[in-house]
């Protein structure tokens, strides 16, 4: 229990200071490398709440396929490059927002879950998952399916030159 | 582990992403701060699993990150078509609907 919880420390301070990095850095691609950082460090969180599966689709998926995504959009949009002022003028009201919505939802959490303690005895099987994907929830499954084809086509029409 | 440290850190995360997306004026990095709220939730989701013992919220996580990859997809599309007519990736560019 000790163990995990400085894990989950460690990698909570590391998340919020990439997270930070992410909205703050002068430097577009340097953005991007931060959110590999946070990205990863979500998936150490799966491993901690036993969740392999998820962890490993997020590793896959996200800082596989969607960081990549991103450099190219950075790469295609020519993105200026250096130290440059990437922000418009809102933010003072920005971060008093941000503030206010930190504050609220952790007096709510507070009040709402106390000391609630995560108990895991072991880890998620993919098994019992898959099971469940393809009996309970096959239908939002082929949703899903179709949705992904619908954007990619999508993508492939807003994005041609003609 | 208590279940509020999760719980919490995905809230902060949540609210970095919102500062992200107000504040910043490129579009790819709108979508980058848009990837971190979609991460807080998630983090969300497998903690209530793990917390209430049932694998529906890691079933949901998938589909999220299946839309996930879906809505950067489409939403690079936009932004690509956007640098195209404006010639930069800036959102403010984008106010001819202005009245």
């Amino acid at each position: 229990m000790v163990a995990q919880n400085v894990a989950f420390w460690i990698i909570a301070i590391a998340m919020v200071l990439s997270a930070i990095g992410v909205v703050r850095t002068s430097n577009v691609v340097h953005a991007a490398l931060y959110l590999v950082i946070v990205l990863a460090g979500a998936a150490a969180q799966y491993i901690l709440l036993a969740a392999e599966f998820v962890a490993w689709v997020q590793v896959l998926i996200y800082i596989g396929a969607v960081v990549i995504l991103f450099l190219f959009g950075i790469m295609l949009t020519r993105s200026p490059m250096g130290d440059l002022d990437l922000d418009n003028s809102q933010r003072m009201p920005a971060f008093v927002a941000c503030l206010a919505l930190v504050g609220t939802l952790t007096a709510l959490l507070v009040d709402a879950f106390g000391n609630s303690k995560v108990v895991i005895d072991a880890p998620t099987k993919t098994s019992v998952l898959s099971s469940d994907i393809f009996r309970l929830y096959i239908v939002p499954f082929e949703a899903v399916s179709i949705l992904l084809l619908a954007a990619l086509v999508g993508a492939i029409v807003l994005a041609r030159r003609d | 582990m208590i279940l509020n440290q999760f719980l919490i850190l995905s809230a902060v995360i949540f609210s970095i992403g919102i500062y992200g997306v107000l504040v910043r004026r490129n579009g790819v990095l709108v979508l980058m701060s848009i990837e971190l709220m979609l991460n807080a939730v998630n983090l969300n989701l497998i903690a209530f699993s793990a917390y209430l013992k049932d694998t529906s919220g890691q079933i949901f996580v998938l589909f999220v990150i299946t839309i996930a990859a879906a809505e950067v997809g489409v939403g690079l599309a936009i932004i690509l078509l956007l640098f195209r007519n404006f010639r930069s990736p800036d959102l403010d560019q984008a106010q001819q609907l202005k009245g």
